[in-house]
Order: C-alpha cells, then structure tokens, then sequence
C-alpha cells in the first residue's frame, strides 16, 4: 500500500512539472485524450461493453461548450460542466438503444448512432460545418484566473484530469463497480442474482459518456475550438486502440495508452503524413494478436512473474 | 410532364433507382457480413475497405495493365478473397477461441492499414472510371429514362445474392455450411473438413465486397474513403435486418436503399440519417431485428 503512494506521489510531482519539460499544450492533449481513455475504459475494462461510437461524446462536449462559452457567454466552469452534463444526456439516449443488444451488436449499435451525430452535426448551423467552430474564448476561471496562459490552464486541466480519475477509481472500487465487473464476467449469473443488468449498464454508459464529454470539453478550450473529427469515427477507433495499447481493464493503462498514441501522433504527422493511418492500424494488428494484456497489463503479468507472487 | 407528390416523376423514378443502386451495395455488403458472421462469429469490419479494395483493384487493372471491367469484375473478386484467405489463416484463426469482439478489433486495424495505404497512393480527391460501352446510354421507358448502367448494377447484385442464397440454402456444399455453422465440433466428427470450410467462407464472404466494389467503380467515384462511409451504414442495416436470415438481409438492404431515395426526394437533409433513424426505431420496437432470432 506504501509503496502505491509512493507511486502516485511520484507521478503527481511529474505532472507538476511536466509543462516546464515539454509543450504545456502538448501535455493538455495528452491529459485530455487520457480521460476520454479512462472514461471509456470503464466500459469495455469492467463492464464488457465495447462501444465503438464514443467519440460523439468528445465531440458533442466540444461543441457544447465551445457554442455556450462562445456565443452565450458561460464561463468556463461553468461550460464545462454544462457540456458534461450533455454528453451524459446524449449518454442516456444512445445507452437506452445500444444496451437492447449485447456483444458485437452493442459496437455496431453505438456506430451507427454516433454516425448519425456526425452528420447531424455536419448539416447544423452552430457547428460551423467543416470550418469548425473557431476562436473560442478561454476565459477566466470564477473570474479570477486568466485562462489564456498556458501555465495557468495547464493546472487546471490537471485538477480536472485528477478528479476525474478519482471518480473513476471510486466507481471501480465500490459495490456499484462490483457489480459491474460481475456483469463483465458472467452476465447470466448476474441477472440470475437478481441485479437490474440493464439499469447498471446504461448508468455505467452514462457516466462513460460524461466524462468522456469532460474530455472533449476540456480539449475545446485547450485548442480554441471544436471540430468535426472529434465527432469522427476515427476517433473512436482511436480511443478503442489506446486503451488496448494500454491495457484494457487496467487503472493505468488508459492513461500510458493514451500518452503513447498522442506523442506518437505528434512525432509523426510531419514525417509520413497519412501513413500514419497505417501505423495505427499496424499496432492494432500487433496488439490484438500477440499483446491483448496491453503496457500496462504486460508489465504487471512480467512484475508478478519475477517477484513470484499470483 | 407529369408529377407525383408536387415532384415530376423524372426526378422522382431517378431517385428511386439511386436508391435501388445503394440498396444493392448494401444487400450485397450485408450478405457477405451474414455469411461470415455465421461461420466465424466475426463482424468483419474491414468488409468496407475490401469492398473499396476491389474498385481500386479494377481502377488499377485498367490502367496499369489494360484490364477491362468483364474481366475486373471476376478477376478483382477473386484478388480480394484471395487476400481474405490469407487474412484468415494468417491472423483470424488465431482469434476464434477469444471473445468475438478481437475480430472486431482486428479486422478494424486491417481497414485503417488498406484505407492508409491507398490514401497515401492515391490521395482523396477520387479517380475516375469509365462505365463500359454496353452500358453507355439509358433505356427510354416512356415515363422515364433508365441508365443502362444502374439497370445493370441493380440485375447483376440481385443475380449473386439470389445464386448465394441457392448455394446455401439448396445444395449439399450449403449443408455443410449451415451445419458447420451450428456446431462446427459434430460436424467435424462427421469427417467434414471445417477449418478449410470456414477459410473459404472468409474468403468468399470478402469477394462478395470485391465484386459490389467492381460494379460500384463506373457508378461513382472510386476513393480510398469510399468502404469506411459506406460500412457504418451496412453495419445500421445488418442491425435492423438481423443477421439470420440471407433472404432477410437481401430485402432489407433494397428496403433501405429504396428508402433513403424516397427520403432524398422529400426531405433531402434527412437522407444521410435516416437508415440511422429506422435503426432506432427497429431497436426500440423489435431488438432482435426484422428477420432476426432472439438469443
């Protein structure tokens, strides 16, 4: 136990002073795509339910909040939240349907619904269409810190990165967590033990899909704006392969995914322009054939091995 | 000039034969996603990419090696199925023993690497490719004019769906192959090789892509983009159709592509949403889908 804060000591006093080390806005898009990670990690790591649509969670949230920070005048705070509260809401919408089917049905389910979002949001007016939705204000937060510094967004960025993880750990380590893993397991058994299957999953897709909308709130005022690709498809393969990359089921592995693609994405853009679509895929090839345990998961099977103990 | 609903029945019959040209892409995806589903428990996600494998296939067969569309259109299928055996026996029967969603994953990560590499060829602004002369020109049908080509698309989709169902349904190799489907074990007891049944069917089920790619090529424009846009909208149809029955995904595939003209006649900014839409509604009314079995 000692030992595990020792760990996350030192792992906070990294982040501390990560953005002196590297690009803050860098670091901020990691720290965005590694929530979104861990948000849908909660799905398919301990619930079982792959959903292949959750970047229209992102992308919704990115435009909720760009569209109310921008046009109506939120406060950024205040925009977060709001732009949360309605992923969690389309969350709602999209678990009650995706949740009628199981398995491979629930991924295609969750798709199509989220393709649907895409094209909604290609045709509406607020979006900006393929221009996105440009030159949002970063603001002041409750008025007093003036957002527009990198440094400033940066710590808060992580406060909200480390809520969100402890909100994740919380649901994973209490019976509602328990339960959820049950249902991961052995769905027959779960239901035969009298617990509502349906109503812990779409609570489980809800608060998935709210956190995920934090991401993409999050990375809004990060960049500036919102734009279609967070809506795309691509980028709910995207958060599929970093948390397989990471380690599906895992606490870190999310957050070590994440980081992997994101730099990797960055080094790479320049240098092989659309190749890069081929190296992702390359890594999900390689990472579902011979590294389903992911990082993170590896290492732990490799630290279990030397030290001896199961 | 006569009009139906407001709308001249030009325009009207035009869209409606659109939409009969989609609905066959679309039976003829969802066939081949029913067929592999039953077999190897796969989704096949790369079925999009394959199917724009094959248009690039006969885009290249043209101009690399002066290769005409009669004989892209059987060479370009058997290419693609041939890179489906070697998908299947290389990298997916390593993963029938694990949780069907790997199938998924896989076989997501094999269309990012063929989208990938043809937009880094190609580009994607889209190559063009002639329609054939026999088609060229359209049938006058008194109250419309019908373009050979879409005539042809339509026949020749409705004529490989129908000769599948036959095979499966109707003779004795399709036997085989529906009762490998229900228990591979007792049939491999029966002396029936199903390890080699379930590779071709992975490779058949991938030509069926190969071949709608083929027909697509002269009806649009061929880019590296063209499988994933499509795919989303197979994977909205499979869901309202169920994966069941094979009849069940012919008919629901022209249903929908008949549909989504209908749709694009009277509420043009609906068209691209509403197959979505009716897969709402199916799930909310009939979960299992409209030709699909309850579990």
């Amino acid at each position: 136990m000692n030992r595990q804060l020792v760990g996350y000591g030192l792992l906070l006093a990294l982040m501390l002073v990560a953005p002196t080390l590297v690009y803050p806005v860098l670091v901020m898009k990691i720290l965005c795509f590694a929530l979104f990670a861990c948000a849908f990690n909660l799905l398919i790591g301990y619930t079982g339910l792959l959903s292949f649509g959750h970047a229209v969670f992102l992308g919704t949230a990115g435009y909720v909040a760009g569209h109310s920070i921008k046009v109506w005048g939120f406060p950024p705070e205040i925009g977060l939240i709001f732009a949360a509260l309605a992923a969690a809401a389309l969350g709602w919408v999209i678990g009650s349907l995706a949740i009628r089917r199981s398995g491979i049905y629930f991924a295609m389910i969750t798709l199509a619904l989220a393709q649907m979002m895409y094209f909604f949001f290609l045709q509406a007016p607020f979006t900006g269409g393929e221009d996105g939705l440009q030159d949002v204000p970063r603001g002041k937060l409750l008025g007093i810190i003036d957002l527009a510094d990198d440094f400033n967004l940066y710590y808060f960025v992580l406060a909200i990165f480390i809520f969100a993880f402890w909100l994740i750990h919380r649901t994973i380590h209490s019976p509602f967590g328990q339960v959820l893993k049950a249902i991961r397991e052995n769905e027959a058994r779960a239901i035969s033990l009298g617990y509502d299957v349906a109503k812990y999953k779409l609570l489980a897709f809800v608060l998935s899909a709210g956190l995920a909308g934090l991401a993409g709130a999050t990375k809004t005022l990060v960049f500036r704006f919102a734009t279609l690709t967070d809506a795309h498809w691509h980028t709910s393969g995207e958060v599929v392969l970093m948390t397989l990359l990471g380690g599906m089921g895992t606490v870190f592995g999310p957050v070590v995914g994440a980081a992997t693609i994101v730099t990797l994405q960055n080094e790479l853009a320049d240098k092989v322009g659309s190749l890069v679509t081929v190296i992702m895929g390359a890594i999900f090839v390689v990472c579902v054939l011979a590294f389903r345990r992911g990082i993170v998961g590896e290492l732990g099977a490799l630290y279990k091995r030397i030290t001896g103990n199961r | 000039m006569s009009e139906i609903f407001g709308i001249p029945i030009q325009a009207f019959m035009g869209q409606l034969m659109l939409g009969l040209v989609n609905g066959s892409f679309y039976a003829t995806l969802s066939l081949g996603l029913a067929v592999i589903f039953g077999m190897l428990n796969i989704i096949n996600f790369a079925h999009g990419a394959l199917y724009m494998a094959g248009a690039m296939l006969a885009w290249m067969g043209l101009n690399y090696f002066g290769i005409g569309y009669w004989w892209s259109l059987l060479l370009a299928p058997l290419g693609v199925g041939a890179v489906g055996v070697i998908i299947e026996r290389s990298m997916l029967k390593w993963l029938y023993k694990l949780d069907h969603l790997y199938g998924l994953l896989l076989t997501f990560g094999l269309a990012l690497i063929l989208e990938g590499l043809f937009r880094d060829l190609y580009g994607v602004s889209g190559l063009p490719y002639s329609i054939p002369e026999e088609f060229a020109g359209a049938y006058n049908l008194g109250f419309m004019f019908l373009p050979k080509y879409r005539a042809w698309v339509i026949l020749a989709s409705l004529v490989v769906c129908l000769a599948t169902w036959f095979v499966i349904e109707k003779t004795r190799l399709g036997a085989y192959l529906r009762a490998a489907t229900e228990n591979p074990r007792l049939t491999q007891a029966f002396g029936i090789n199903v390890p080699l049944m379930v590779m071709l069917t992975y490779g058949f089920g991938v030509a069926l892509a190969g071949f709608a790619g083929v027909l697509a090529a002269p009806a649009m424009q061929i880019s590296p983009l063209m499988g994933s846009n499509l795919i989303i909208v197979v994977f909205a149809v499979v869901v309202i159709g169920g994966m069941g029955s094979i009849l069940g995904s012919i008919v629901t595939g022209l249903g929908l592509g008949l549909i989504e003209g209908l749709t694009k006649v009277f509420y043009p900014e609906a068209s691209s949403t509403v197959v979505f839409i009716i897969m709402a509604i199916v799930l909310l009314v009939r979960p299992a889908g409209l030709f699909g079995r309850e579990k």
